[in-house]
């Protein structure tokens, strides 16, 4: 297991220009670690629609490389995401924190926690590349060939659960993030 | 009725770049016109997906056009709120009422009709009927265009 921080650390020193979308309590790490217009702190979010919003984006901009950082309990909100995502030829990664826990909301069990296979889930789908990691070592040395390649890629990461952590904030309003996205993407 | 290659073509001039779809059996008629078509066709597995994906496509300065089924746009909620109230998104959708015209004449017991409008305005969303079985081609790019042209997010009822 590695913590929510090492994690992210490893993300942020291999995600080169992509994008990378958070979500709930990587939102509360991630700006500690990079604050570029293109981290995009998805929140206030729905739950479950992470993954799709960064397979917009990368199909609006063909060529850019995003990653989405997605909790266990929103990927399961909206398996069928990876379905979709596995159609499209993008550089669209997701990553996947798994802490077993609903982390915002006090650290309820997810359904299946600890048990859910979600790199089979990621293969079922489709997705062609598949990583997994159970510890920050293994994830340091996995890194860069796990965000390599093209097309849609997935890792699962295993995370240590936190409970009683503060409810994460986004680092600026949304319309701000919104404007700061565009302009470095050229969606202006 | 309007047959696909004419909705196609409204949904061409008025400039949408991306149809991101869940059909039901009337927008299914669509299928080969869209497929045909230099607008691109998106298939999500769900309508709140749908409709992310279209918060996506925006962000990234494309012009989607989501259309789905009035269930499955009850199922979207959430993400409906937060593409337009959260993210502040110019939301387009065509939602396919389910046995409006039937209700309309009292020969069906299809709750659809009764529920489609109301929550299409729930969520503070403009809606507009538009009823493909008296319009013609040019009703069909004009109302289109309409719903393409707003600066705000708003939804086409569109009456099956």
């Amino acid at each position: 297991m590695m913590t929510l921080r090492e994690a992210l650390e490893v993300l942020a020193a291999h995600r080169g220009d992509r994008v990378v979308v958070t979500t709930m309590a990587s939102v509360g790490v991630w700006p500690a670690l990079s604050d570029t217009p293109r981290d995009f702190a998805f929140l206030p979010s729905s739950m479950g629609q992470a993954v799709p919003l960064g397979l917009g984006l990368a199909l609006a901009k063909p060529g850019l490389g995003v990653v989405v950082v997605n909790g266990d309990g929103g990927l399961l909100m909206n398996l069928g995401c990876l379905v979709t995502l596995a159609q499209h030829d993008v550089p669209v990664t997701v990553v996947l924190i798994d802490n077993g826990l609903y982390e915002v909301t006090g650290g309820q069990a997810v359904a299946g926690a600890g048990r859910t296979d979600f790199a089979g889930l990621a293969r079922a789908a489709g997705i062609g590349r598949v990583s997994a990691f159970d510890t920050a070592d293994a994830w340091r040395q996995g890194a860069a060939d796990a965000l390599g390649g093209s097309g849609p890629g997935f890792v699962w990461l295993k995370v240590v659960g936190e409970r009683g952590k503060a409810t994460p904030t986004a680092p600026r309003p949304m319309a701000e993030q919104i404007r700061r996205l565009r302009e470095a993407i050229g969606a202006t | 009725m309007l047959d696909g290659p004419t909705v196609v073509r409204a949904i061409e001039a008025a400039g949408f770049t991306h149809v991101v779809w869940i059909p039901d059996s009337h927008l299914g008629t669509w299928e080969d016109a869209l497929t045909a078509s230099r607008v691109r066709l998106v298939r999500p597995t769900r309508e709140g997906e749908a409709v992310a994906l279209a918060a996506g496509l925006m962000l990234g300065g494309a012009r989607p056009l989501v259309a789905v089924q009035c269930t499955g746009f009850f199922e979207a909620g959430d993400a409906v709120r937060n593409a337009v109230h959260d993210l502040g998104l110019p939301l387009k959708l065509i939602v396919g009422v389910r046995g409006w015209r039937a209700h309309k004449v009292g020969k069906t017991a299809d709750n659809c009709p009764r529920f489609a409008e109301p929550l299409v305005r729930a969520w503070g969303l403009p809606a507009t009927w538009f009823d493909p079985f008296a319009a013609n081609a040019t009703g069909c790019e004009l109302a289109l265009r309409e719903l393409a042209a707003s600066d705000r997010a708003a939804a086409l009822l569109w009456g099956e």
